[in-house]
């Protein structure tokens, strides 16, 4: 009898307990993150252009004439290095950042007293096999970065602060749990699609999801990662340049040697000289002018008065 | 040190091993990555799979060699590797083991007694083995790896234990792996284990056809079991922990033991010995199948195939879902050779590689297809690893040069996988107005195999008349955009045969990149500016990236099918090869 009656009363009790009278709702808003401003604060925008094909020597004299890395990076400073490592090519093939300039750029954070240096994308092809390939994963690590595998638990939704578009998308956050410093290293690529893959494209590698329905308003994506990654300064790697084939290219053919390093505090500017490179008319290139109109640099990159050098 | 503790510590490091090879088998390059572990080695010491292949193939591929060490071992000392070496038989042992846990000693003998069922396993053998070894017409087909343990504890580990024991941990994978149809895998490898519980070591007993070509083998083994008198005691406490279910309490069945030594130190008397000489109480030495029985098998495995193939799978009836790794051979040699042991779906970086269901016919059953739906990315271009990794060449070691056609290989072009097909009526541009070729973008052919079609294409609603125009400002009757609804960049203004680009709008004008003649009255169109994919099949090879990278996530407006893959050239779209 006892028994029957804590078993009749524990199932009542379940019952009320559980019961839910309106069943799921509609899906709710969910918290999501925002990336901060890297820049420097009060610094006023700095583009150098420098002309060679050692990369690591024209990166070098571009990140001088900005005025050293030492402006940008202060001792003890957690950096991280946004890489295109988009496909499985090696590095002969230009369509991924060049091995070369990835380490350099690492070696230059941890000597100016970097406490930790961070590399991370989230590729198109099979991750493992584009940091293999690619030869970023062994310059990071001769070098003494650290490298990010882009492992799902890495992500968060986040939102463009002002953005239509980019809304409670997954971020590839992990790595910028820490970080007070964000640097772009990107190839000078043709692109299909936008028409050029620079340095406001790479954001683009940050994300993940189902991200290629992006394609269907490319510009104003591509305005929105400019809002959504403010960096302390971006690589444009012209040396030798994609001009058709894009954004995957393969052959030698599609490349051209441009010999041309970037160096910019401003992204868009770094971008409307790339275009020219590129051999493309800014006007062609529309996420240009809506990124300069939502603030995130200037079209106008002779009026940064950029710095040219050669070696 | 007792011969069992040697067994047991014999077991323990193979099951190991084996575990071991299962972790590595990932592309990478820290040590505990595949560089140089020999991760086939239990693959290359069955002689199950050797003799299988080599019956169907007339070669013993590489590694395979391996086998004749285990069969000249087996011939000396009988049933050792069942015993030993066999990882699965581990496995099997240690659920015995559990199953035997309150159980009275009478119990547990009945648990190990000979069962007339333990014949099937001989059945199945011969069934298999005549399958591979002779075409009654069209050709033979191996499936021994179907219910060969060491295939079998290969793939179930390597797809699905280790993925869902991963799927929190992340060291092994960077991503989840997904394989079809692991439902099944994991099915058949929880029952067999699981059903030790009821009789020990029930797939050894009942169902290994490799536990029965080693009892065959070992049947003039040098050393054996047996009594060293005829008369016991006849308390059987030989059979309490016997594995092999052998009865060395009688006339003991040579080909059933499989040398696990427990009847040795139980007997009170001590009268079981491991000797040359029969055992005193007398031996069965053949298995208990009998000449009907070896017989019906052997006409079943006959007629099997050819009543597989009626489906008419290997001709007009092909499926076009069999999509196989690159350097994959012909379809009647693949059949010959591959094992369905998973190697190539566990080394697959991307996860492409997954086993195949029976949509290509019965005998395709876990044999590796491409889903181009599951994985990080499609068939990565410079990547051979699958043929390095498959045990019997089923998909051949072939170089980079060769997959892609470079250097000598020219003339022949890459290897063809099959191709892509747009599905017009699902693709963004070609049935929605919408700019997307995020498929062009990803192909990895150099020159692209997908090329494009340009088009500007009047949006919907998108014809008005003018009302006014101010330089490169156009207000147009009747209109109520939302603004800035045009302003993509990809949008158009098409008045007097002339085209310019909309930079922004509000509810009825358009602001233009460049000023057109437009007058009150005229004519204005809204044009989308697209690019609409094709197919080269001149240069699709089938890799399917443009398949996994479509947005259209559901049913893919880009597929890739088999047609036009090099490896058989009745399914070639070209009329010159």
């Amino acid at each position: 009898m006892a028994k029957a009656g804590v078993a009749v009363a524990a199932a009542g009790g379940l019952g009320a307990l559980l019961y839910d009278s309106l069943g799921p709702g509609a899906r709710k808003n969910i918290a999501a993150v925002s990336l901060p401003d890297f820049s420097i604060p009060n610094l006023a925008p700095k583009m150098a252009i420098v002309s060679g094909s050692d990369r690591k020597a024209t990166a070098q004299k571009a990140l001088e004439a900005l005025g050293g890395i030492g402006t940008f990076i202060k001792p003890g400073d957690r950096v991280l290095i946004k890489v295109n490592a988009a496909f499985a090519t090696p590095p002969i093939l230009s369509a991924t950042t060049h091995p070369d300039l990835v380490g350099e750029v690492i070696t230059l954070c941890l000597k100016a007293g970097a406490a930790e240096v961070r590399v991370t994308d989230n590729p198109i092809n099979d991750a493992a096999s584009c940091f293999q390939l690619t030869e970023i994963g062994r310059a990071v690590e001769k070098s003494g970065g650290r490298l990010y595998m882009p492992k799902e638990s890495y992500f968060a939704p986040a939102s463009v602060n002002g953005g239509e578009l980019i809304r409670d998308w997954p971020l590839l956050y992990e790595p910028f749990k820490g970080v007070n410093k964000l640097i772009g290293l990107t190839p000078l690529k043709d692109h299909h699609r936008s028409g050029a893959s620079m340095t406001l494209k790479n954001w683009y590698g940050l994300l993940g999801g189902r991200r290629n329905i992006f394609h269907q308003d490319i510009h104003n994506i591509i305005k929105e990662l400019g809002m959504m990654a403010r960096p302390t300064f971006v690589i444009l790697d012209g040396t030798m340049a994609m001009m058709t084939n894009g954004p995957t290219g393969g052959a030698i053919s599609d490349l051209m040697a441009a010999n041309l390093m970037i160096a910019s505090t401003d992204p868009v500017a770094a971008d409307a000289f790339g275009a020219t490179v590129l051999e493309r008319k800014t006007a062609s290139l529309p996420f240009i002018r809506k990124a300069a109109e939502a603030g995130c640099g200037t079209a106008d990159y002779e009026k940064l008065k950029p710095a040219r050098f050669s070696i | 040190m007792k011969i069992t503790t040697a067994r047991r510590i014999s077991q323990i490091f193979f099951v190991i091993l084996f575990f071991w090879f299962c972790v590595v088998a990932t592309m990478g390059t820290e040590f505990w990555r595949l560089r140089g572990w020999s991760v086939n080695w239990f693959l290359n010491l069955d002689p199950l799979a050797a003799i299988g292949a080599a019956l169907a193939t007339r070669t013993l591929y590489r590694g395979m060699v391996w086998a004749v060490a285990t069969i000249v071992l087996t011939i000396i000392f009988g049933r050792f590797f069942c015993g030993w070496v066999c990882p699965f038989g581990a496995m099997h042992q240690f659920f015995g083991w559990l199953g035997a846990f309150g159980k009275k000693i009478s119990q547990r003998i009945e648990r190990n007694k000979y069962r007339k069922a333990q014949s099937i396993k001989y059945f199945l053998l011969v069934l298999f083995l005549i399958m591979a070894a002779f075409p009654l017409w069209e050709s033979v087909s191996l499936q021994t790896g179907l219910l060969d343990p060491i295939p079998f504890v290969y793939r179930s580990v390597n797809l699905v234990l280790i993925p869902i024991l991963d799927s929190h941990t992340r060291a092994v994978f960077y991503s989840s792996r997904q394989y079809d149809g692991a439902w099944l895998l994991g099915t058949l490898f929880l029952a067999a284990l699981f059903l030790n519980i009821w009789i020990p070591r029930f797939y050894c007993r009942f169902i290994c056809p490799l536990g029965a070509l080693l009892g065959v083998l070992g049947r003039f083994s040098i050393w054996r079991i047996g009594k060293t008198k005829e008369k016991s005691r006849d308390c059987r406490l030989c059979e309490k922990s016997c594995e092999g279910a052998c009865q060395p309490s009688g006339k003991i069945r040579i080909s059933e033991c499989v040398l696990c030594f427990n009847c040795l130190h139980i007997c009170p008397d001590n009268l079981i010995a491991w000797q040359t000489k029969e055992s005193s109480a007398g031996e069965i030495i053949n298995p208990d199948i009998g000449r009907r029985g070896f017989i019906l098998s052997a006409v079943s495995g006959l007629l099997a195939v050819p009543i597989i193939r009626l489906a008419g799978t290997l001709g007009t009836n092909w499926h076009h879902k069999v999509i196989r790794p690159p350097g994959a051979l012909a379809e009647v040699e693949f059949l010959k050779r591959c094992l369905k042991c998973g190697q190539c779906m566990r080394i697959c970086p991307t996860n492409v590689i997954v086993p195949s269901g029976i949509e290509g016919g019965l005998e395709n059953l876990w044999t590796p297809v491409l889903n181009f739906r599951s994985g990080t990315s499609g068939c990565q271009l410079n990547c051979t690893a699958c043929g390095f990794i498959c045990p019997t060449a089923a998909i051949r070691p072939i170089t980079l040069s060769e997959k892609l056609g470079l250097g000598e290989f020219s003339e022949k072009g890459p290897i063809r996988m099959g191709t892509a097909f747009v599905d017009r009526s699902r693709c963004l541009p070609w049935s929605m107005n919408t700019p997307c070729i995020v498929c062009q973008e990803n192909c990895p052919m150099t020159p692209k195999a997908i090329y494009l079609e340009e088009q500007y294409s009047t949006v919907r609603d998108g014809v008005y008349e003018a009302a006014s125009a101010d330089g490169a400002a156009i207000r147009v009757n009747k209109a109520q955009w939302k603004p800035e609804q045009y302003a993509a960049g990809d949008y158009f203004c098409e008045a007097g045969g002339r085209r310019a680009r909309i930079i922004s709008n509000s509810a009825d004008t358009l602001i233009l990149e460049e000023p057109l003649q437009i007058g009150a009255g005229d004519r204005v169109v809204i044009k989308i500016h697209l690019y609409a994919p094709m197919v080269d099949i001149a240069r699709c090879i089938g890799c399917g990236i443009c398949e996994h990278e479509c947005p259209v996530s559901g049913l893919r407006a880009i597929r890739v099918s088999a047609e036009n893959e090099s490896r058989n050239r009745n399914r070639s779209l070209f009329l010159k090869n």
